[in-house]
């Protein structure tokens, strides 16, 4: 059973739907003995990162989060989920989770695409990740699949954590982290089949890792 | 590289399409959450549905609709029509939708646009407009006035204007609508989504005009839109959606097309 991490900034619904469509059994909690017994974690978040902390905080999940990520339960985070793994956030001045480390920053709208045009604030639509080594969650994926990414903030962590990156007016780092501990900035549940594969990829690693 | 967007619109009244969508297979279809699911399957990159009597009686089924389209297409959503309160927004957001359109609600009050974006987040807050050619005037100087039910109500206000005053109450997004164009085919106001494009920095959608796969290249090349909307053209069967990206992939855009 994979744990829909539950608190007021995330978009668990959304999650939820596309695992039920997969058929893979989940829950929405934010019971710390709940999230214990599952055999993975996803930790989605919409909205600024600042509210996103505060909740975390009020409800003593950062605590159960950390707890589980030391005990190598395999995590998934999500848009601000991924971006609230760092150590601090620019959107609105925030001190983050401080489980990868690296900041998150915002797009600068002086810098300009490949037609020479500055870029839009929030990067909002379809774009490519290219992995920088191989990674279980992309197992069976295009190369040239697209994920659906909806922001204005980029994650920026230590060099050695960045897994993939992404173009946008310059290249960012869209997936970060280390195997069984993955933070993606876009939305696999909103990215169509790709996304669908690699939550299924996530549910597969979960799976075996809670058997070994 | 982002892509850009290829969204069909569908317009719904009391839980059924206003006119069925036909696909180049011919299969008629008249159930929103089919064809959605169907244009899912096509390669859309985003589906507007258009709430047309958003009448209170019908409201729920049309929440209805959106809920089963939540739990069987993967791609984002957006969903307009009747959005006049904070209550309207956050229904549509809970049945599932990605995104919620306002359109004459802010028009009568802006103050949504600022509300809906602090609840929500300004990703999910698209500032809907409506516009047509005007003579040029001290009040409209740019030529294109904003207008609402259906283009019948002139509101005195510039578009150049309105989108910059929608982006700075927090609006994620525009969805611009040239109520000259609309219908027409003669493909998208050019000049009208230019100017909006070069005066705010959130994304555009071209919407209005569409009557072949180069309408849309040209909104994206020449007016620098992040997106368009589409209806007939592809409702009618007359083009695939990878027809048409096909076609503009062919023109130098960068186009979604693994799905």
């Amino acid at each position: 059973m994979l744990a829909i991490l539950k608190y007021k900034a995330g978009n668990q619904t959304s999650v939820r739907r596309a695992l039920d469509h997969l058929g893979i059994e989940c829950a929405i909690t934010n019971d710390p003995e709940t999230i214990e017994k599952s055999c993975g974690i996803i930790f989605p978040g919409v909205g600024a990162a600042g509210q996103a902390m505060d909740e975390l905080q009020a409800e003593g999940l950062d605590e159960v989060l950390k707890a589980q990520i030391w005990a190598e339960k395999p995590l998934l985070g999500i848009c601000v989920g991924c971006q609230i793994l760092l150590d601090y956030s620019q959107e609105n001045d925030t001190t983050a989770l401080g489980i990868v480390p690296g900041e998150c920053r915002m797009f600068n709208p002086s810098w300009t695409d490949e037609d020479n045009r500055p870029i839009r604030v929030p990067h909002m639509g379809w774009n490519q990740v290219r992995l920088l080594q191989d990674n279980a969650l992309f197992k069976g994926i295009d190369k040239n699949a697209e994920f659906y990414f909806v922001h204005s903030y980029y994650p920026a962590p230590a060099e050695e954590f960045v897994l993939g990156v992404t173009t946008y007016g310059r290249d960012f780092c869209s997936i970060h982290g280390r195997t069984g501990l993955w933070a993606v900035q876009f939305h696999p549940e909103k990215s169509g089949r790709p996304g669908l594969q690699l939550l299924k990829n996530f549910d597969t690693f979960c799976k075996e890792a809670g058997n070994a | 590289m982002l892509s850009k967007r290829i969204i069909p619109c569908l317009d719904v009244r009391a839980g059924k399409l206003t006119k069925g969508v036909k696909f180049v297979d011919n299969i008629d279809i008249g159930d929103p959450v089919e064809s959605a699911k169907a244009y899912f399957e096509a390669g859309a990159d985003e589906i507007v549905f258009y709430d047309i009597t958003a009448s209170h009686e019908q409201r729920g089924i049309f929440l209805d609709v959106v809920e089963r389209v939540a739990e069987q297409i993967f791609i984002p959503f957006s969903v307009g029509g009747g959005i006049n309160t904070l209550d309207d927004m956050r229904a549509v957001l809970l049945a599932g939708a990605e995104k919620v359109s306002v359109n004459s609600g802010a028009v009568k009050n802006p103050d949504i646009i600022s509300e809906g974006a602090a609840a929500f987040g300004s990703q999910c807050v698209v500032l809907g407009m409506d516009v047509k050619r005007v003579e040029k005037t001290a009040d409209i100087p740019s030529g294109f006035e904003v207008v609402i039910h259906g283009g019948r109500k002139p509101v005195g206000m510039d578009a150049i204007e309105w989108a910059k005053t929608g982006e700075a109450l927090g609006a994620g997004e525009i969805c611009l609508n040239s109520i000259d164009a609309d219908g027409t085919k003669d493909g998208y106001d050019l000049e009208l989504t230019r100017l909006v494009t070069k005066n705010v920095h959130i994304p555009v959608i071209a919407s209005g005009g569409a009557g072949n796969p180069d309408h849309m290249a040209d909104a994206f090349l020449e007016a620098n839109a992040s997106a368009a909307l589409i209806a007939s053209i592809v409702h009618y069967g007359e083009y695939s959606i990878k027809q048409i990206k096909e076609h503009i992939q062919g023109r130098g855009v960068k186009m979604r097309m693994v799905w």
